[in-house]
């Protein structure tokens, strides 16, 4: 059981430079990688080619020897570095969360958030409280595979460390597979059993 | 003399609830914060602690239903809307926090204004590539945009530059470069308030670091007391932020701030607080001098 990039070629047109060039990536469920890589160099877009929302221009991604399903809720779920640009700003933060599963209450309490953030628009909730609710809606979502697009350098250290201990925990609880593209050693040394450098 | 003083300062928010109800959300309060030329001065603390409102606050930008009380003065002289409106671009400069400030229908070369010359030199340091010029905002990746962003503050004159976390998406040279491109501004008589997660890399930076709870400033330091560790420190909630840092035991503490409509009657770290006494819940504690540094707490050492 693995999630699987193979020799993965990227570009957004044939006038533009390649973004990634051959690269290929093995996750296994369970397993805990922290993906390493100058800016630029193509971090997010392979975050974003491994949860399938850009397809290769070159080259599969495949989950369990399968390409990614097309319908339904996709078990590879993607956390964004911009949690102010992935949330659509018309809906009320409740209506976020239960569009991917029914809210447990457990849950919200884990990540400190509050019934009231519920009633609010994702403008009047600050970046580290908006990125709970994304990082929330992967989970209830009953995903796999977890990958992890620097989601919490715009959070303070003691909100950092504790939505990594909820996500730790729930990774250890439902064996997920999780890749987290960070530029912070001391925190990838923390939370991942591998790294790689890309 | 310091360049940019503020003292008490209050932001609330006007909020409409049903029909003609109407409540004040105090998001800011209490605050104070003194920045000199030559200084970086670095703000850590919470995410929602109003960090980037105060940012707002000083630039004049806050949305309207945003109320602002007590002073702020810049070169000593107190900073008026209109003269906001006049400085903001020109003398204080502005890093915002979110890459979603660049255009997105407009090339980052002509974004970030000033003259191609130091343009080029700037991105040349930042490491990027000449040809970013020509691309739009969606081609860039969250870390090259960051280095833009940072490039069209440092193009200005400014004499104050409030950089609001600018190094997230970096790389650690890259973030490294940044912050030593503002210790040259400072040290060349400029000043710096640098709003920051990466409070690490920020002690390593900073002459001073002003720690922020719930909307008011608990605690301001020397940076060196920072790296010398928890024993340095005055305030629990500083204590508290230094060992939630990875490299430092990565253990949070209990709890989460209030949230702006119910904040507690006290100090307001009071509810998380392992050394709270009665007179914390009851009294919010005042500004103190400790050991060259301000602390906002009954009973810090």
């Amino acid at each position: 059981m693995a999630l699987e990039a193979q020799d993965v070629y990227f570009r957004y047109n044939k006038k533009q430079p390649w973004v990634l060039e051959g690269r290929s990536l093995k996750l296994e469920r369970g397993e805990r990688l922290a993906l390493f890589a100058p800016s630029g160099r193509g971090k997010s877009t392979l975050a974003m080619l491994l949860a399938g929302y850009l397809a290769p221009t070159q080259g599969q991604i495949l989950l369990d020897g399968e390409p990614l399903p097309s319908k339904g809720v996709c078990p590879v779920q993607l956390i964004y570095q911009h949690p102010e640009k992935a949330i659509n700003p018309r809906w009320r933060l409740g209506r976020v969360l239960e569009e991917s599963g029914s809210l447990q209450e457990d849950m919200l309490e884990a990540f400190g958030i509050e019934r009231p953030w519920l009633q609010r628009f994702p403008r009047e909730l600050s970046g580290g409280e908006l990125q709970r609710f994304c990082v929330a809606r992967a989970l209830l979502s009953g995903a796999q595979y977890l990958i992890c697009d620097e989601i919490s350098t715009m959070l303070d250290v003691i909100t950092q460390a504790q939505i990594w201990n909820v996500v730790l925990a729930e990774a250890e609880k439902r064996k997920l597979g999780l890749l987290a593209v960070t530029h912070n050693r001391h925190l990838a040394q923390r939370i991942c059993t591998r790294m790689v450098e890309l | 003399m310091n360049l940019l003083e503020i003292q008490d300062l209050s932001v609330s928010f006007r909020m409409y609830g049903r029909g003609l109800e109407q409540t004040d959300l105090q998001v800011i309060s209490g605050l104070h914060l003194a920045v000199r030329p030559g200084e970086i001065v670095a703000i850590a603390g919470s995410s929602g602690s109003g960090k980037s409102l105060l940012a707002s606050a000083i630039l004049g930008i806050l949305p309207g239903n945003a109320a602002v009380y007590g002073q702020m003065l810049y070169k000593g002289e107190e900073l008026t809307p209109q003269r906001q409106q006049r400085l903001r671009g020109s003398e204080i400069a502005l890093v915002p926090q979110s890459v979603a400030y660049l255009d997105p229908l407009m090339k980052v070369g002509p974004q970030t204004g000033g003259p191609a010359e130091k343009r080029r030199s700037l991105f040349k340091r930042f490491g990027l590539p000449t040809q970013t010029e020509q691309l739009y905002p969606f081609q860039l990746s969250g870390g090259m945009a960051r280095r833009v962003l940072v490039s069209t503050a440092l193009i200005t004159d400014a004499k104050l530059i409030i950089a609001d976390e600018p190094t997230p998406g970096m790389s650690l040279d890259q973030a490294l470069e940044a912050l030593r491109l503002f210790r040259e501004m400072a040290d060349e008589g400029k000043a710096v308030l640098l709003i920051t997660h990466d409070i690490d890399l920020a002690f390593e930076f900073a002459d001073r670091v002003a720690v922020f709870y719930a909307g008011t400033t608990v605690e301001t330091a020397p940076a060196s007391d920072f790296k010398t560790g928890p024993e340095a420190l005055r305030h629990p909630y500083s204590k508290a932020l230094w060992r939630a840092l990875p490299q430092n035991g990565f253990t949070p503490i209990e709890g989460f701030q209030p949230y702006a409509g119910s904040l507690p009657k006290g100090c307001l770290f009071a509810p998380r607080c392992p050394y709270k006494t009665e007179q914390c819940i009851k009294e919010v504690p005042p500004v103190q001098e400790v050991r060259g540094g301000e602390v906002r707490c009954y009973h810090g050492t």
